[in-house]
């Protein structure tokens, strides 16, 4: 069997993940000290455990509509609303999705042709490039700077922008910079985009997860945005209900609804235990959300304190939950840092090359574990950096 | 009032000055002050360790008593509780709503022991009318703190 002849050239061209071979060597170690994940130490709130429960136990374990379940879809869309002033008609704006991921993916592919242009800010999560790939399409990276707060600025966006532009990726609050675009640093961006044809994939996973009094906004809550817009969102951070895999995407009915026809094909319809789960999650869980939202920013104020007191000069992140402290005074490259902070002290941290060249010079922490867990990988930081 | 202060204090009085400062975005000093006025206030009653004393050898025994009592007119219950806190063997005093009046807490070093200290001491107590003697066989959590062996952190080392 001659498997080169079989496979998609499309797909062998995505490179694996360099990082591969490193975090392989962090499984077969004993006593890690990881701060390398992406998702929520705390359990799935009891009450939507409880609603998945008793979706099952009444037998709730059919096909939904592609869509979703309505009932989710009016939650949403009253959730929109209710958080960052978006309208959206649940019977043609809204689709659920298997995470956000699924959404992200299904917007790319109902979008982009072959030789179109897709712009996307890095460091930031690393799904976007390869999702473009695969649909054919061409990806334009922008790095965000460390002096612009790894903000995305209308130059930047003005000069990545030609004829072949077709989408925007706008991944805010950012895995792994932990930047947020305020109101003002997103008119400037949707001024550059108002006359023009691209439509911007606004991915605001992080959405709930903002600190210091500075609370989410959506490009699409702007004038003149929605309808140049399709919002990406989703359970996984701000519910910590990661395995549930549920997500959506609004925006436009007529893009919405070309989403659905891969959606429809590709997965038939979102997890329904999930489904039922997560209209629990959005009408009854502010307070629970609001008291892991105060315990992050407890923890996060702790670890950029901690690298700033290394000499690992750490920005304030203002949404998700890393730091993306600089390591440039280790005179290490990124993968070399993590690599030897693994051997050396077992401490695993993810190099900012993960996330686009861009994050060459620094790595990517994770805050969420507890208070006493960071204080240890701290301390093994700082011997590390010690014995340099 | 600094209730931040106030929740990391009860999650681990060991945090240092500065690691409470940073947490709450205050300076070392202001949380210095803070504490102290809490201290005086009556609101912070002291600093413990949680110790699981079940892991050592020593022998560990404790119980909760249940005691009825006869209310006093102007007093109720607060002469027989002020006199059953006194006992270094008492633990933990409260009033309760309920089938009883006081919940004691008494540790021992036997059972034996325990049930003594309630027939000789607690049951002699005037106006207490009866007493129900209930051991703790082990004890899965205190005071927040887990104490059998929690769940390990299924999350692998590295996600995106």
């Amino acid at each position: 069997m001659d498997y080169s002849k079989i496979l998609n050239p499309e797909v062998l061209n995505i490179k694996p993940s360099g990082i591969r071979k490193f975090f392989d060597l962090a499984e077969t170690m004993q006593e890690v000290i990881s701060l390398g994940v992406g998702e929520p130490d705390f359990p799935t709130p009891w009450q939507i455990r409880k609603a998945g429960i008793k979706s099952l136990e009444e037998s709730k374990t059919r096909y939904t509509s592609n869509w979703g379940l309505q009932a989710l879809r009016e939650t949403i869309a009253s959730y929109m609303s209710r958080k960052y002033g978006l309208q959206y008609d649940p019977l043609h704006e809204i689709l659920v999705t298997v995470g956000g991921s699924e959404a992200i993916d299904g917007c790319i592919r109902a979008t982009v042709c072959p030789g179109d242009e897709v712009i996307i800010p890095q460091p930031s999560y690393v799904c976007y490039e390869p999702i473009t790939l695969l649909a054919g399409g061409v990806p334009v990276i922008i790095e965000t700077k460390a002096e612009d707060q790894f903000k995305l600025t209308p130059e930047a966006l003005k000069a990545a922008i030609t004829p072949k532009t077709k989408a925007l990726i706008l991944p805010y609050p950012c895995n792994p910079t932990g930047a947020i675009m305020e109101r003002e640093d997103l008119e400037k961006i949707a001024a550059v985009l108002r006359d023009t044809n691209i439509i911007v994939i606004s991915d605001e996973i992080y959405a709930e997860l903002t600190f210091g009094g500075k609370t989410h906004v959506s490009i699409a809550s702007l004038p003149g945005m929605a309808e140049r817009t399709l919002v990406v969102n989703g359970f996984s951070k701000a519910f910590s209900m990661t395995g549930w895999r549920l997500g959506y995407a609004c925006g436009p009915a007529e893009i919405v609804a070309q989403v659905t026809k891969i959606h429809q094909f590709a997965i038939m319809c979102a997890p329904t235990t999930s489904q039922y789960a997560a209209i629990t999650a959005m009408t009854s869980c502010d307070d629970v959300v609001a008291e892991m939202v105060e315990e992050y920013d407890t923890r996060r104020r702790l670890i950029v304190d901690g690298f700033n007191k290394l000499g690992l000069t750490c920005r304030d992140p203002k949404g998700a939950f890393y730091a993306f402290p600089s390591i440039q005074k280790s005179g290490l490259s990124s993968e070399e840092f993590c690599q030897q902070l693994l051997e050396k002290k077992h401490v695993a941290v993810v190099p900012g090359t993960a996330f686009g060249q861009g994050g060459e010079g620094f790595i990517r922490a994770s805050y969420c574990y507890s208070t006493e867990h960071i204080k240890e990988a701290l301390k093994r930081i700082s011997e590390f950096l010690n014995e340099l | 009032m600094n209730m931040k202060l106030l929740k990391l204090l009860n999650k681990n009085a060991r945090y240092s000055l500065e690691e409470l400062a940073t947490m709450t975005g205050r300076t070392p000093e202001d949380a210095a002050a803070d504490i102290d006025e809490l201290e005086k206030a009556g609101v912070i009653r002291g600093y413990k360790a949680v110790i699981d004393w079940e892991r050592l050898d020593n022998t560990y025994v404790s119980a909760l008593i249940e005691l009825k009592v006869t209310p006093k007119a102007g007093l109720g219950f607060e002469e027989v509780a002020k006199k059953v806190m006194k006992y270094p063997e008492v633990e933990t005093v409260y009033l309760m709503s309920g089938g009883y009046d006081l919940c004691v807490i008494v540790k021992g070093k036997t059972f034996q022991g325990v049930a003594m200290f309630v027939a000789k001491e607690l049951s002699t107590i005037d106006n207490v009318i009866s007493t129900a003697t209930h051991f703790v066989l082990r004890r899965y959590k205190e005071l927040d703190v887990e104490l059998c062996d929690s769940d390990r952190d299924d999350r692998g080392h590295f996600s995106f």
